[in-house]
C-alpha cells in the first residue's frame, strides 16, 4: 500500500471504503491483460457498490480475458482533502494503481447531479478534462448510464457515449479498443470506427449549430456517424450475464443486500416518468431463471436479504410463483426478502402475507397526484380506493408505517390537487383508526413530495417545471394543510430540483456551466452537504446562460429537442399523443391491457415484447 | 454443537475493516463457507459470535480470538482452510478448537509497533523513547465513558523494547489486555501530549501474542 495512504486511512472516516481487498473482488496480473479500465462511479463507494448495473458490468467486462476492469469511487469530503493534501492521485480499489495508468475510464452516470464529481475524479487522476484535450488514443474517456439518454450536457468531456445497456456493447466496444491500442491506431481513427458500433454515440462527430433565440437549431453528423443512434438492449434477459459472485463489501453500503433483477422496462407509461420509457421494451426473466440466481447468489455472498428489483415488482407476471421459490430457501436461514416499488393497485393479500413470515418492513406508495383527475392526467393508474384498500389489508396485518409520494408542479396541476394529497394523508389515518390491529404501536404516515422534473424521453419532455417560487407556494399551502399529528410532510429542495432540470434537458453549452462550478469546488452535488445554489447561479451568470431557459420554459414540439439525435426506441408520436392524452385527463391501458404501439418493440428485432 | 474458538491474522488491507462491520463480514463468511451460525434467542435474534479483543481501525494481529457456535457438529480442522477462502483478502483462519479457557483469563497482549520519524535520526529517537517510557509513571489524559479523564498507562505496560530501524523506531511492547485495556494507540498518544518532540509522523501497531496473568500463551 502507498505509504502516503497508509498514513491517511486511520484519519478518516470508514477508511475501508477506501482500500478495496473485499471478498469476490476480481484480481488479475496486470502483465498479461491488453486493456486497464477504470469502471468510475461518480458518487460514493457505499452509493456505487449498491448499483446493480455496476455489479454486472464489472463482470461482463472483467469477462474479456485481455481486460481487467477495476473500480473507482469519489471520495467523501474528509479523504478528498487529505488526498489532495497528500497529492494523491485518484486510485482504483483492486491494484491501488493511479487512474491516470489506465487505458481507459468509463464512468457509470444514474443521475444528472453526478456531472460534477465526474469532472472532479478526472481531474484527482491528473486527466484533462475536455476530450479534445486528450489528443492520444490513451486513456480513452466515456460514460453511460441513464442520464447519457441526453449526453450533450457531457459532450465536451466524453470521448464516446454508450447509450443504453452496456452488456453487449461495451465488450465490442472494449475489443475494438484493444484492436486500436495493440495496432497503435490515432484516437480519431478509433472514434469514427467505435461509432458504428450500435449505441455508442462519439460527440465530437456531430455538429450543433443554435439558433439566435437559443434552441437548438440542427444536429449533424460527419464522418459515417449515424444521424440517430439508436440505444442498445440486451434481447433476452435469462441468457444475460448476472453475477452470481459479486464483490460483498466488507463495510456497510446503503443497499448491503442480493439484487435479484425481475424485467427490465415498465408496463405502465407515467407520463413524467423517464426511466418507464427508456428502458422498453418489457423484457422478464423467468421465475426458474431467478429463483437459481438468486440461491447462486445468496450461497456466494452470505447477504441476509434479497430484493426484487425493477421498475414496478408487482407487475411481474410470476411474482408469487418466484417468491414462493425464493421463501422457500429464505425461511428457513432468517434471509429477508423485500419488494420495493409495489403498487397500491394490485398489491395483493397473499402477496404481503408471504413476505411477512419472514420480516415485516414500511410500505411504500407513489401516488404522485392528489387527485383522481392529475393522477389520469400523468397516467399514474392508482384510485384512492386501491390506495385505501391496500392500506387496510397492511393495517390489519399489522404493518404500522406508510410512505406516500407524490410531486408537486405537474403539468395541469391546480390548487385543488394540492389539497387533496392533505385529504388523502387523513383518509389514511382514518382508515388505520378503523383496521389496526394494535392501535397501541401507533401509526407513523410520511407524505413527501418533490418537485416535478421534465425529463428527455418521456411524454412530459416537452413541459416546463414550475418556478422555485411557485414550486414552494405549493410545499406551502400544502404545509398549512397538513394538520394531523401522526402525518409527517417532507419536500425536496426546490433549488437541486431546478438544478437537475436544466441538466436534464440541457445542451452542449452547459459543459462550461458544470466546469465553472467544478472549478468553484463543486463536487458531490447529489449531496446537501455539499451543494451550493449560489455556486450554480454563479456559474450560469458567468457563462450567460439562464436556468429559466432550460427549466422553466416549455419546449416547442416543432423545434429540435438538444437530445433529438437520441433513439431510445419510443417514438416521438407516441410520447405527443401521450402528451395530448394528459391535456384531457385520459389514461392510456397500460401495455398489458392494450399494446400502445410506442414503437420500442422494434428493438428486439423480431422478437416479443413482454408488455 | 459447543463454543468452537477461532485464532486469525488480520493484516494487510483487512486491518481498515471495523470491528463492528468484521462481525458482519465473519457472519457472511460462514454463511459462504457453508457453516451455520447458531443465532441468539428472543425477540432479535442475533448470530452468536464474539471477539475477545476488539481491534482499532488501522491496527493489525497476528493473534485475533472468536468464539463462536454453530447449528450442527462439525470437523473444527476443516473450519479454518473453508472459512479462509471465504474471507475477505487479509483476514486468514490460524486454527479452531474448542477453548478450554475463558476470555476473562486472557491478560496481556505483546504488540509491535513502528514509529517513522520524516528526515529525523531513528537511533537518537530509539534512545529518547527508551528514557521516556522508562519512567515510574506516565499519566496521560484520554476518553473514557464519562468524558475526559487522567490515568497513568505505565502499570499497563509490563515490558517495552525499542531498536531503530530505516527511518522508524520499532517497538515491542508487553501491554495489558484486559482490566485494564491498554489501547496501544496511547504509547504514541502520551508521546504527543508529554513529549511532541519525540511524537512519530506515523505510527502503527499490530497484536502478535496472547498471554494470561501468568504471562503463558494464551489460547
Amino acid at each position: 500500500m502507498d505509504k502516503r495512504l497508509e498514513r491517511i486511512l486511520p484519519r478518516v472516516q470508514k477508511p475501508a471504503r477506501y482500500t478495496g481487498g473485499e471478498y469476490n473482488q476480481i484480481i488479475k496480473d496486470r502483465m498479461k491483460v491488453d486493456v486497464r479500465l477504470a469502471f468510475c462511479f461518480p458518487d460514493t463507494y457505499e452509493i456505487g457498490m449498491s448499483n446493480l448495473g455496476m455489479s454486472i458490468l464489472y463482470h461482463t467486462m472483467n469477462s474479456l480475458d485481455f481486460v481487467w476492469c477495476e473500480r473507482a469511487f469519489a471520495p467523501w469530503g474528509d479523504m478528498y482533502d487529505e488526498m489532495k493534501k497528500a497529492a494523491l492521485s485518484l486510485y482504483a480499489l483492486e491494484s491501488g494503481d493511479s487512474l491516470r495508468d489506465f487505458d481507459a475510464l468509463a464512468f457509470s452516470i444514474g443521475y444528472e447531479m453526478a456531472y460534477t464529481t465526474v469532472l472532479d475524479m478526472l481531474d484527482m487522476a491528473g486527466i484533462p478534462l475536455h476530450a479534445k484535450e486528450r489528443t492520444g488514443l490513451l486513456p480513452l474517456v466515456f460514460a453511460g448510464g441513464t442520464a447519457a439518454v441526453n449526453p450533450e450536457p457531457m459532450a465536451d468531456f466524453m470521448d464516446l457515449f454508450v447509450i443504453g445497456e452496456g452488456e453487449e456493447m461495451n465488450n465490442e466496444l472494449l475489443v475494438l479498443f484493444r484492436q486500436a491500442k495493440l495496432e497503435g491506431w490515432g484516437k480519431h481513427d478509433f472514434l469514427v470506427k467505435a461509432a458504428q458500433i450500435q449505441g455508442v454515440y462519439v460527440p465530437s462527430l456531430y455538429d450543433v449549430d443554435y439558433n439566435p433565440d437559443g434552441t437548438v437549431a440542427s444536429i449533424r453528423a460527419g464522418e459515417g456517424a449515424p444521424e440517430r443512434v439508436t440505444k442498445r438492449i440486451v434481447a433476452d434477459l435469462d441468457a444475460a450475464p448476472y453475477p452470481t459472485r459479486p464483490i460483498v463489501p466488507s463495510t456497510e453500503v446503503v443497499h448491503d443486500r442480493v439484487n435479484l433483477e425481475l424485467f427490465r422496462g415498465c408496463v405502465r407509461g407515467c407520463r413524467f416518468c423517464q426511466a418507464g420509457h427508456v428502458y422498453r421494451p418489457i423484457r422478464a426473466k423467468k421465475p426458474e431463471t431467478l429463483v437459481r440466481q438468486g440461491i447462486e447468489t445468496l450461497k456466494n455472498t452470505g447477504h441476509e436479504d434479497v430484493t426484487l428489483l425493477s421498475l414496478s415488482t408487482s407487475d411481474y407476471r410470476h411474482l408469487s410463483e418466484l417468491c414462493d421459490g425464493l421463501l422457500e430457501y429464505c425461511q428457513d436461514r432468517s434471509i429477508g426478502l423485500s419488494l420495493p416499488s409495489l403498487r397500491a393497485d394490485n398489491f395483493s393479500m397473499e402477496i404481503m402475507e408471504k413476505l411477512q413470515k419472514v420480516r415485516k418492513s414500511g410500505l411504500t406508495f407513489a401516488v404522485e397526484g392528489g387527485s383522481q383527475r392529475l393522477r389520469d392526467a400523468v397516467n399514474k393508474n392508482v384510485t384512492e380506493e386501491d390506495l385505501l384498500n391496500t392500506c387496510r389489508i397492511a393495517f390489519e396485518g399489522g404493518w404500522n408505517s406508510v410512505k406516500l409520494y407524490y410531486m408537486l408542479g405537474l403539468p395541469t396541476e391546480t390548487d385543488e390537487d394540492i389539497l387533496g394529497i392533505a385529504e388523502m394523508a387523513n383518509q389514511v389515518l382514518h382508515c388505520w383508526r378503523q383496521h389496526a390491529k394494535n392501535k397501541n404501536r401507533g401509526v407513523k404516515i410520511t407524505v413527501s413530495t418533490s418537485c416535478f422534473i421534465p425529463k428527455p424521453h418521456s411524454p412530459f419532455q416537452w413541459e416546463a417545471q414550475i418556478s422555485m417560487e411557485e414550486y414552494l407556494r405549493r410545499v406551502n399551502l400544502l404545509r398549512s394543510n397538513m394538520v394531523a399529528r401522526n402525518v409527517t410532510y417532507n419536500w425536496h429542495d426546490a433549488e437541486t430540483s431546478l438544478i437537475e432540470a436544466v441538466l436534464s434537458r440541457g445542451d452542449r453549452r452547459l459543459g462550461a456551466v458544470i466546469e465553472e462550478v467544478w472549478r468553484q469546488g463543486g463536487r458531490l452535488d447529489a449531496w446537501s452537504d455539499y451543494f451550493s445554489y449560489e455556486r450554480w447561479r454563479k456559474a450560469f451568470e458567468k457563462c450567460g446562460l439562464d436556468p429559466a431557459f432550460y427549466a422553466n420554459r416549455r419546449y416547442p414540439t416543432d423545434s429540435m429537442l438538444p437530445w433529438e439525435h437520441i433513439d431510445v426506441g419510443v417514438r416521438r408520436e407516441h410520447l405527443l399523443r401521450e402528451r395530448e392524452r394528459c391535456y384531457h385527463s385520459k389514461l392510456s391501458p397500460d401495455c398489458r391491457k392494450g399494446c400502445s404501439a410506442c414503437g420500442a418493440a422494434a428493438l428486439l428485432k423480431g422478437g416479443r415484447c413482454d408488455g | 454443537m459447543d463454543k468452537l474458538r477461532l485464532r486469525f491474522k488480520k493484516t494487510g488491507r483487512a486491518v481498515y475493516i471495523s470491528h463492528l462491520d468484521l462481525m458482519h463480514t465473519m457472519q457472511r463468511a460462514f454463511s459462504r463457507a457453508g457453516y451455520e451460525l447458531r443465532y441468539s434467542e428472543g425477540f432479535n435474534p442475533h448470530p452468536q459470535i464474539s471477539i475477545a479483543l476488539p481491534l482499532s481501525v488501522g491496527a493489525g494481529s497476528l493473534c485475533e480470538i472468536m468464539d463462536f457456535r454453530l447449528k450442527t457438529e462439525e470437523d473444527p480442522a476443516e473450519i479454518p482452510g473453508r472459512l479462509t477462502a471465504a474471507l475477505p483478502e487479509g483476514i486468514e483462519i490460524i486454527e479452531a478448537y474448542e477453548p478450554r479457557r475463558k476470555t476473562a483469563e486472557l491478560k496481556w497482549l505483546r504488540v509491535s509497533g513502528v514509529f517513522e520519524y520524516d528526515g529525523r535520526d531513528a537511533a537518537q529517537m530509539a534512545e529518547a523513547l527508551d528514557r521516556f517510557y522508562g519512567q515510574d509513571e506516565l499519566i496521560i489524559s484520554k476518553k473514557t465513558k464519562r468524558g475526559m479523564g487522567e490515568a497513568d498507562i505505565r502499570p499497563a505496560i509490563k515490558r517495552i523494547e525499542l531498536r531503530a530501524g530505516p527511518g522508524a523506531v520499532l517497538l515491542e511492547a508487553v501491554i495489558s489486555a484486559r482490566e485494564p485495556t491498554l489501547n496501544p494507540e496511547l504509547l504514541a498518544e502520551a508521546l504527543r501530549q508529554k513529549a511532541p518532540e519525540l511524537a512519530p509522523d506515523f505510527a502503527k501497531f499490530t497484536r502478535l501474542e496472547t498471554y494470561d496473568r501468568e504471562m503463558n500463551v494464551y489460547r
